[in-house]
């Protein structure tokens, strides 16, 4: 119960003090908007809302939780308050699960915004809603990870920024949201797999426009393994960096 | 928890790569008592303390609370403990009461418990009025306040004080001093690191030196300053004297042992009665002013610099640099 009481208060410490911040709100909002926009321009008045929603979709999450983490973790461990949360009774997973959890709860609402907006547009009655729905937890919750990931391999705010966008991008033009994968160079087509917004994506299409290439089952448990092994590896890193 | 000892230290070593940071270091701190921790910069106080609170691991040794082994699992032990680094790590954007409140809930506190309990604490500290001020606002020595509060929100047993009244003005760092005090009345044991020597004199029962990694003698301050009972020390203040002044006095009066404390101050110590009108009349014959001579109560500076071969100056050099 006490473990639960400290979780409960460092989510909501971190959804006050962060998340629900009119910068981050806007940002939430204003994201999928702007690419939306940008695709239209791009296409004219030709693009389907369709076919772009699972992009979208899936860069309003992993833009959303991976900024948020990297920083804001980076940022409590350089000012030393994150030492109060390891000096805190509870076990460390507990405390980075709270920590990420946050991350998580805003990912998936910055996932709900472009579908919102759609629905205005298109009619959404063919959407498989719990696979769309698993993603989205699936896709926030290895996205969240892999801001940790990259929150504990550094050291400074900007380096946590720099080191987001190294994995951010390749992974938006290798997931499959934009450019099929059959169509990549074979060694790409390699590290496309290699990353957990591939197997997100193949939902997200198979959900949205029914086009998946993986069985489903394969993609969640890639996901799976991909949110496990972020996570230990996360915790190792602050085990073996943080409490020296 | 039948242990007298709240805290037992036995052959606690770190390394950091080749180098020894901690060197098999032994000690108990007694339940209800102020231990304090000194030693000059470097010479191993924060990663001790970090071992203990579970911010750093052993490379071997164990450490016991209240007689039970927690070396393997520190974090089981972090309930009994409160932490007051000697930096505050509190969250700047939120107030003086959510900081406390949220502290209150890391330790598993209840909603209205945590609560009563930060006003207690914020109205005992002072700090009753800045209550809905971000930590951000506040002073230094309210923020130094509002630390040690959060260190002390879930009524530890064992308090953790690093540094606890360095770089506060002297009405608030009274004021702390009094409040360490008040804690340790209450039944609190206190482990305290500080700089200042005269703090640690006045309010430690108990005293560890540690130097490069090691700890060269622990006591209780009664015993450490029997050393010097019987000892005269005279402190001389002197215009146009060099350094080389120490040696001819010692070269003339053999049993005098003699030293610079500042460029102007030199001591004089004797088992026996120093003849002052003899040593003014000699600083006379060499064109040496006498501004003051006065009679030096022994204190922790002395012992320190008897027990760690080093300067006094050391310790407050490094403090007023912020090292």
């Amino acid at each position: 119960m006490k473990a639960w009481i400290a979780f409960w208060n460092i989510l909501r410490k971190d959804m006050s003090t962060y998340y629900l911040k009119p910068p981050n709100i806007s940002w939430g909002l204003i994201f999928p908007l702007a690419w939306t926009a940008m695709f239209f321009i791009k296409s004219g008045t030709g693009f389907s809302i369709r076919d772009i929603l699972p992009g979208v979709i899936a860069m309003s999450i992993l833009f959303g939780t991976t900024s948020m983490l990297a920083v804001t973790v980076t940022f409590e461990r350089k000012g030393r308050s994150f030492e109060r949360l390891l000096l805190a009774p509870i076990s460390l997973n507990l405390i980075m699960l709270a920590k990420t959890s946050g991350a998580i709860i805003f990912g998936m609402f910055n996932a709900l915004v472009p579908i919102f907006m759609a629905s205005f547009f298109i009619d959404l009655a063919g959407v498989a809603w719990i696979p769309l729905f698993l993603s989205i937890f699936f896709i926030a919750v290895s996205s969240t990870f892999l801001g940790l990931f990259i929150a504990v391999s550094v050291s400074e705010v900007f380096e946590a920024q720099t080191f987001s966008n190294f994995f951010r991008f390749p992974m938006i033009f290798l997931c499959g949201l934009f450019f099929p994968i059959d169509q990549l160079p074979v060694w790409l087509r390699v590290l496309s797999y290699l990353l957990p917004l591939t197997f997100g994506a193949d939902v997200l299409h198979a959900a949205v426009n029914h086009a998946g290439r993986l069985p489903l089952w394969l993609d969640f448990a890639a996901l799976a393994c991909f949110c496990v092994g972020l996570f230990a590896f996360s915790l190792r890193n602050v085990k073996r960096k943080w409490i020296l | 928890m039948t242990s007298t000892f709240c805290i037992e230290v036995q052959n606690l070593t770190k390394y950091f790569g080749e180098t020894a940071a901690v060197k098999q270091i032994n000690f108990q701190v007694m339940d209800g008592e102020i231990f304090g921790f000194l030693g000059p910069n470097g010479a191993g106080k924060t990663t001790a303390i970090n071992m203990l609170t579970g911010l750093a691991r052993p490379s071997s040794g164990r450490i016991l609370f209240f007689g039970v082994d927690y070396t393997a699992d520190i974090k089981k032990a972090q309930h009994l403990m409160g932490v007051v680094p000697d930096e505050s790590n509190l969250y700047p954007e939120l107030s003086g009461l959510d900081n406390l409140t949220f502290c209150a809930a890391l330790h598993g506190m209840r909603k209205n418990e945590r609560l009563s309990r930060a006003e207690e604490l914020l109205h005992e500290f002072g700090l009753t009025e800045a209550a809905g001020k971000p930590f951000a606002h506040y002073s230094k020595g309210m923020k130094r306040k509002l630390t040690i509060a959060a260190g002390m929100i879930h009524q530890p047993k064992i308090l953790f004080l690093d540094e606890p009244t360095t770089g506060i003005d002297v009405a608030s760092a009274r004021q702390i001093r009094q409040l360490i005090k008040d804690l340790n009345r209450s039944g609190c044991t206190v482990f305290l690191t500080t700089h200042y020597l005269e703090e640690a004199e006045r309010l430690c029962d108990r005293i560890a030196f540690i130097v490069k990694g090691a700890i060269v003698r622990i006591d209780a301050v009664a015993n450490l300053m029997r050393d010097f009972e019987g000892r005269n020390v005279i402190q001389f203040g002197l215009q146009g004297g060099t350094r080389s002044l120490a040696s001819s006095v010692e070269e003339s009066f053999p049993f005098l042992s003699v030293e610079f404390v500042s460029e102007i101050q030199l001591r004089v110590y004797s088992e026996e009665t120093i003849d002052i009108a003899a040593l003014i009349q000699f600083f006379k014959d060499r064109q040496v002013e006498v501004i003051e001579a006065r009679k030096i109560k022994p204190s922790l500076e002395d012992v320190f610099l008897r027990v760690t071969g080093l300067e006094t100056g050391i310790l407050k050099n490094e403090k007023s640099q912020g090292k």
